[in-house]
């Protein structure tokens, strides 16, 4: 076999010193980067930097640093450029990936900053006054008629359509059985129960063990509509249909036969090994009045619980989001060309979609200029990494966010991108039983909560600062954010001032 | 200068801050009061304003004229009365245009061209060839028309049978300004104002009004940011740098356009918080969930006192956690509401009750009203009573 001219991305150094040859590494690694010869013996090319064997190593004998190894100096080919090319001379093939873009586009984020109170209004303590951020996901009526009972009651004579109620505006974002281990989808479901919010269950149908939590689980149908049948559209509060997704907007998806195993066959509905194919786009989804039949049918078939349209961020989102609500979408959920995956062509993660921070203000100036924002809660995601985004998101305009990588990180995520590859060390993202065994649904719903719970404090500080003690009075206030170091036409694009003015 | 900043575009205002001192009377058998009144209650207060505006706003002065609208403008510059006035007169049955009444005082150096006009929508106006406006919607919509595109002019009241009074100085100037004391109204609302920024405006002063509601307000809406792009999608354009307005447009939405009670549009504007609603029997538990789940962003976030004054009567509220002063105090007919208690005992040393109304509970007076039901026994005064917390 001939050697790859791929050089190791990573140098893993066995402190041999420290070493008691306990083998716990090798157990630990799923990627096969560790071998044993007399002692622990690392293969540099196979790490990717999951950390699984350090962090176990009982002697704190292991250490896993960058590979130093030196590039001729080129701004134009960089390392990577050159790897990549490397890789597909030797195979021929598209390039995978997995979790969200990775090049250093500017990040919007990071470049607005909140407001506070000082004198001419008071800030409030969180800890001393009522501060809420409870949330409804579904569609408003644009007006309320009341009457009052014989008592001088009021009551209401509108019928309000179903709504999802949470008590924070996070959720855990659309990642299917498959592209998941079971209990990193269990973990998630008991998280979401416990704190009062949704998971949604992505493309790949919902393991009957998860139906007890049909009051926090949004189910989803995409367009290989795996495991989709009326018992599961019922399944939880919300139908979503799933078009695009950020990370790969008009690309598929593809669930290779070695992880559908027994329970995943049973699930999706589909045999033990084939390929789950989900055709790029919904195969009775070619035009915008499609889509409504396909909303109104599953209405008819949910009781006419809220149904969300799932979208990716692209050039004419705000005029797609208009035909979505037009069509009776109830929520609609963006996702950003950050947005994480499974596996998706490297080439389309990286260079295909816009950046949610501006999707989302499009989006939402329009759905207001047309009058028809009350119709639909704005769900944005696309990597919300922490809860300075989500009160960001939030004042762009949004209901709630949605948290796939964050919530995958809280659980024990590197990051290191391999979740194509289904050898996730940490149990998270890989159908081997000896792998998924290692997430303790029970440990990581725990560490889940604690995530939505910190989070959800530190908005509640965000909130007091700003002198506001309901989440609703940030939502869309885009009067509170103000924009460092981006141009005009940006500012413009999201109706907010720069700092300093 | 002392008319309007340079136009912008929707988001890129400055907003205008300020602190404030308040007063109202309402005599609930609409017994005419001097104007005198309001002006030495507002007085007492004066240290709650600094000399950068003033206002008051009478309810039943114009009787002569009830049946019209009176529109209160100020003008920049003499050039910019002739184009509004041709389109009023294009639009509106004009019955009286006068110079409204002020009076020389030397601390007042320079002020707007002040007029009034007392119209009524002609049926056969131009609009009506594309739209089939109410006269109240043709009114909102000169309004804002005047307001947003004509530089150089502000119409600052729009009622009927009542008028607003404002400008740049403190109380007492701005009173002798326009000889408040010549006015006798069954409403008086009026304000002293200590803003922080953009000085020397006159159309930024209190009260602010649309038709017949009119504002005085005490505050700063820390959720002016959603509460204005609320309204700017039912076609309100919040035009004064200054989040007040915001207020008045918020009850002209939720009031006159989507009917809901007076009681129901400040249980929008100060909610109750989620976990009282939780407390509630179920009708009234779906009532006010959904009232918060549709009205989210007519939620006024942030410290406020406000005095709202219509023509059936007069409601004073503050924000849902009372971080503004309010008081109120009753004597027969006589209700009476202010920044300060004292500025209530200065013009009526012994009230019946003197009490602090609760956050976000609204104190409600009604006018009595002939051939409406509205007798002596029901013009009174209710305090939050649909939310029995």
């Amino acid at each position: 076999m001939v050697r790859s001219y791929i050089p190791a991305e990573f140098i893993v150094e066995v402190d041999h010193e420290k070493c008691r040859r306990c083998k716990r590494c090798l157990l630990n690694c799923s990627f096969g980067a560790l071998e044993f010869k007399d002692r622990v013996t690392p293969l540099h090319e196979q790490c990717v930097a999951c950390h699984r064997c350090l962090t176990f190593c009982p002697e704190g004998a292991i250490s896993v640093e960058a590979n130093p190894l030196g590039f001729k100096y080129s701004h134009n080919w960089s390392p990577q450029l050159r790897k990549n090319i490397w890789k597909q001379a030797e195979t021929g093939g598209v390039l995978l990936t997995g979790m969200g873009n990775e090049l250093p586009y500017p990040i919007i984020w990071d470049c607005l900053v909140l407001d506070a109170c000082q004198v001419t209004n008071p800030s409030i303590d969180p800890l001393r006054e009522p501060m809420e951020l409870k949330t409804f996901l579904g569609s408003k009526p644009d007006f309320l008629e009341f009457d009052t009972g014989a008592d001088g009651t009021l009551r209401l004579k509108t019928k309000m359509p179903p709504q999802i109620a949470i008590e924070t505006p996070i959720i855990f974002a659309p990642m299917s059985y498959g592209a998941l281990s079971f209990n990193a989808h269990k973990a998630m479901a008991i998280a979401a129960a416990e704190f009062g919010t949704v998971l949604e269950t992505g493309e790949g149908g919902l393991h009957r063990d998860l139906y007890p939590y049909k009051d926090h689980i949004i189910v989803q149908c995409a367009s290989g509509r795996f495991g989709v049948h009326a018992e599961y559209l019922n399944a939880g509060v919300g139908v979503e249909i799933k078009i695009g997704q950020g990370a790969k907007p008009g690309i598929g998806g593809h669930l290779p036969g070695e992880k559908i195993g027994e329970e995943i066959s049973k699930t999706r509905m589909i045999p033990r090994g084939t390929d789950a194919l989900s055709p790029a786009p919904h195969h009775d989804i070619y035009s915008i009045e499609d889509l409504r039949q396909l909303i109104y049918a599953i209405k008819e078939a949910i009781d006419y619980k809220p149904v969300s349209v799932k979208i990716a961020a692209v050039h004419n989102v705000a005029a797609i989001a208009s035909g979505i609500v037009r069509a009776g979408a109830d929520i609609l959920y963006l996702d950003g060309f950050r947005g994480g995956t499974g596996a998706s062509p490297t080439i389309i993660r990286d260079h295909v979609g816009i950046p949610i921070e501006l999707a989302l203000a499009a989006v939402d100036d329009r759905l207001r200029q047309e009058g028809i924002r009350n119709q639909a809660s704005i769900i944005a995601a696309g990597s919300i990494r922490s809860s300075a985004d989500v009160a960001k998101a939030i004042a762009l305009g949004a209901d709630a966010v949605a948290i796939g990588t964050g919530a995958l990180i809280a659980m024990g995520c590197r990051v290191c991108q391999k979740c194509y590859t289904g050898n996730c060390a940490w149990g998270i993202a890989t159908q081997r039983p000896e792998l998924t065994r290692r997430l303790d649904p029970e440990v990581a719903a725990q560490r889940l909560v604690n995530l939505l719970h910190a989070w959800s404090s530190e908005l509640k500080e965000i909130l007091g600062s700003l002198g506001v003690n309901a989440i609703e009075s940030l939502r869309g206030s885009r009067e509170r954010l103000r924009g460092i170091g981006l141009d005009a036409l940006t500012l413009d694009i999201m109706g907010i001032k720069p700092a300093g003015r | 200068m002392w008319l309007k900043n340079n136009p912008r575009p929707d988001y890129n205002y400055q907003k205008d801050i300020s602190g404030c001192g308040l007063a109202g009377i309402i005599h609930r058998q609409r017994k005419l009061i001097p104007g005198s009144e309001i002006v030495k209650s507002i007085n007492l207060m004066n240290d709650r304003g600094n000399g950068l505006g003033s206002g008051f706003a009478a309810y039943g002065i114009y009787p002569e004229y009830k049946d019209y609208y009176a529109f209160h403008i100020m003008y920049g510059e003499r050039a910019d009365i002739e184009g509004v006035e041709r389109f009023i007169r294009e639009n509106y049955e004009v019955a009286k245009i006068e110079r409204i009444p002020h009076y020389h005082v030397s601390s007042i150096v320079f002020h707007p061209r002040l007029r009034r006009y007392f119209v009524r929508p002609k049926k056969d106006r131009p609009d009506r060839e594309v739209a089939e406006l109410s006269d109240d919607d043709f009114v909102v919509r000169t309004v804002m028309k005047i307001n947003v595109e004509e530089n150089g002019a502000y119409v600052f009241s729009s009622g009927k049978n009542m008028g607003a009074f404002k400008g740049v100085g403190f109380p007492k100037d701005i009173a002798e300004f326009y000889g408040i004391n010549e006015y006798e109204a069954y409403i008086w609302t009026g304000h002293n104002r200590f803003p922080t920024n953009t000085p020397g405006w006159w159309g930024g002063a209190h009260p602010f009004t649309l038709l017949d509601w009119s504002i005085v307000h005490n505050g700063e809406i820390s959720s002016y940011g959603i509460n204005k792009r609320y309204l700017e999608m039912f076609g309100y354009r919040c035009t004064l740098m200054t989040d007040t307005e915001v207020m008045a447009y918020l009850f002209d939405l939720l009031i006159r356009k989507h009917h809901l009670s007076i009681e129901t549009a400040c249980m929008a504007l100060a909610a109750p918080f989620w976990k009282d609603i939780e407390r509630l029997p179920e009708e009234e538990k779906m009532a006010l969930k959904s009232l918060r789940m549709v009205y989210g962003s007519a939620l006024v976030n942030g410290p406020f006192a406000i005095l709202f004054a219509h023509s059936k009567g007069l409601v004073g509220l503050n924000d849902r956690i009372k971080l503004r002063p309010l008081v109120a105090a009753e004597k027969g007919p006589l209700l009476y509401m202010a920044s300060e208690e004292s500025a209530i005992r200065e013009i009526c040393s012994n009230p019946e009750r003197v009490w602090s109304p609760r956050a976000g509970y609204p104190v409600i007076a009604w006018l009595e009203e002939e051939g409406t039901g509205i007798t002596a026994e029901l013009a009174s005064i209710s305090e939050g009573a649909s939310l029995r917390l």
